[in-house]
């Protein structure tokens, strides 16, 4: 059987941009920044329009814009972490002005893709070229790349701050390189899934992982695999039932395999001995993160 | 809107000029009712720090609104039905204890993902309603019917009702749990209550508004408020004041310009909330010194 061109692409690129998500989502998780990966979402929705309504490349806006808001955050937010109101004060602007460059784009372009904002906001893996898809390899290994460099520090920084601190590892600045990368994954998530869906591709898996296993590095790989075999299994079903958009059969897959973890899990983990390193989410350790979302 | 050919910069011939069209008329009642109630329940929202619900919330509007459509009927009880819906839920999890449970959110991020995803899917199964997607997202505030204001009204009037009857207990339920709790307060029914009110909220504003930018009008005039004052009773008022004056701004300056109402009233509200965090950081200390002095970063009254 040979397969079509955009599907080849769509399963390379989505296989890095899954990958990518996995790893940089647990940790979005494990420091409860969810919040923020949420607001970079609409970043990423003004980006692509504000490059396509300039004639730019979109993926130029989509980075440059998720990449600057993400650190930007975690400046205004102190201490590389970002508070729920300021972020979503900026991403309720960034939505508004998301809208002017909509606007902007379909008025310059009457006889253009009316479909931009559509395509931007909800995806279209299968309309990535040859090129689109090897970039978007070569980014998501970079990003995997970084994160694994700074897992090791980061993970002891995420599971106690102050401590961490105190042996001399540099928290802030982890704070902000980390959320440069949440801001590269955001952009790479959202040429597979859409702005608004990325953070579906981000959470699922990682919230998935944190409840399969109380190991950290085990968990991050189990992230990343989930990740990727749920955009396989998305990206099949959406080529064999045509109706489903391979947006939508992904985010199916995915949050279907949380669900299903959450409801089967629940009793089981309770029961298991206790936790070889104090890395278990639910567990409430002491420093665990506390400002900022979600409810206090 | 390029139905002006400019303003003439004398307001009172402007505004007649403007309300001559029943659709400007409309929008200014519509976006007033909408401002006041948004203002009102953000204002409760952000001192709870609730923002992550009140924008959940405002998502899932968006697969009830498309849902409604794919199956015949008007989007407004598809907005009504999942809103309110959606707050229940919300309510009947288990909250985040102090030690910070970061499971809860990343369910919170994958339903709303979800969501939105569904809400994509019906309109991609209801053919050729791709052009009604941005009016669901984005809003619409210039199609409002007269018959529609009355609706908001009337709903409007009994959220706020409600609200100003839970609303001493809430705020101070809001405030400080502990003690509310020991003083016989019920905590945990007025938050389920705030949460359908909520739901309420959003579902009417986001027909107005569109899903993504009723949590705009939530959460910016509440945010700037706190940031302004740290008591109650002035922090509400001027919360509504903002929220009326940014809407009818931002309508007035769309008409006379090609681009969106949505894009006007954020900007607006942005604007006022970068001036208010200015004004506050840059107040003699000595002033402030019992608020600067709180831990919380920003916006949170004490």
């Amino acid at each position: 059987m040979i397969w079509p061109s955009f599907l080849v692409n769509a399963l390379l690129a989505g296989t890095a941009i899954a990958a990518a998500a996995g790893l940089v989502g647990y940790f979005m998780v494990l420091r409860a920044q969810v919040f923020t990966g949420d607001a970079l979402s609409h970043v990423a929705f003004t980006g692509a329009l504000a490059a396509l309504a300039l004639g730019v490349d979109e993926r130029f806006g989509l980075f440059a814009a998720t990449i600057g808001v993400g650190v930007a955050l975690g400046v205004l937010g102190g201490r590389g972490r970002a508070d729920d109101v300021v972020i979503g004060n900026v991403f309720a602007w960034i939505l508004g002005l998301g809208v002017f460059f909509l606007t902007l784009y379909t008025t310059n372009n009457s006889a253009g893709n009316g479909n931009a904002g559509v395509n931007v906001l909800f995806g279209s893996i299968f309309g990535l070229n040859r090129s689109e898809a090897i970039t978007a390899v070569v980014v998501a290994a970079l990003i995997a790349a970084g994160m694994v460099t700074i897992a090791r520090p980061l993970l002891f920084a995420s599971i106690d701050n102050a401590v961490a601190a105190a042996r001399g590892i540099p928290v802030r600045m982890l704070g902000y390189v980390f959320l440069a990368l949440v801001g590269a994954a955001a952009a790479e998530a959202s040429q597979a899934v859409g702005a608004l869906l990325l953070l579906g591709l981000l959470a699922a898996p990682a919230g998935t992982a944190q409840r399969l296993t109380t190991r950290p590095y085990l968990a991050l790989l189990i992230s990343a695999g989930l990740a990727v075999g749920e955009m396989w299994a998305g990206l099949a079903l959406s080529y064999t039932v045509p109706a489903l958009p391979p947006s939508f059969a992904i985010l199916a897959v995915a949050t279907g395999g949380y669900a299903l973890v959450l409801l089967s899990g629940g009793s089981r983990r309770r029961s298991r001995s206790p936790v070889p390193l104090p890395v278990d989410a639910n567990a409430s350790a002491p420093g665990m993160p506390t400002d900022g979302w979600p409810y206090e | 809107m390029i139905l002006a050919a400019g303003p003439s910069w004398n307001p009172i011939i402007d505004l007649q000029q403007m309300w001559s069209f029943p659709f400007m008329v409309n929008a200014f009642r519509a976006g007033s009712i909408v401002a006041v109630l948004a203002g009102v329940m953000g204002w409760f929202m952000v001192l709870r720090r609730q923002s992550f619900a009140g924008h959940t919330l405002s998502l899932i509007g968006f697969p009830g609104a498309a849902g409604a459509v794919l199956i015949g009927v008007a989007a407004s009880y598809g907005y009504f039905a999942f809103c309110l819906a959606g707050a229940l839920v919300i309510a009947a999890l288990p909250r985040a204890g102090p030690g910070g449970y970061s499971e809860e959110s990343a369910v919170t991020g994958t339903v709303q993902a979800f969501a939105l995803a569904c809400g994509f899917l019906f309109i991609a199964l209801y053919k050729g309603f791709l052009n009604g997607i941005n009016s669901l997202l984005f809003g619409n505030f210039l199609g409002i019917s007269a018959g529609q204001v009355t609706l908001l009204g009337v709903i409007a009037a009994l959220s706020l009702a409600a609200l100003a009857v839970i609303g001493r207990p809430l705020a101070f339920a809001s405030i400080d749990p502990h003690v509310a709790t020991a003083r016989n307060v019920p905590v945990r029914a007025l938050s389920v209550a705030f949460l359908v009110l909520l739901g309420a909220a959003t579902a009417e504003a986001s027909q107005i508004t569109g899903t993504l930018l009723v949590f705009a009008l939530l959460v910016m005039p509440a945010a700037t408020a706190q940031a302004l004052t740290a008591r109650p009773g002035r922090a509400l008022a001027l919360t509504v004041t903002i929220g009326l004056v940014v809407t009818w701004l931002g309508l007035s300056v769309a008409y006379y310009t090609p681009f969106p109402v949505g894009f006007f009233v954020t900007s607006f509200a942005f604007a006022g909330y970068v001036a208010a965090q200015a004004v506050r950081h840059t107040r003699p200390r000595w002033r402030t010194a019992s608020i600067e002095a709180s831990p919380m970063p920003t916006g949170i009254a004490p």
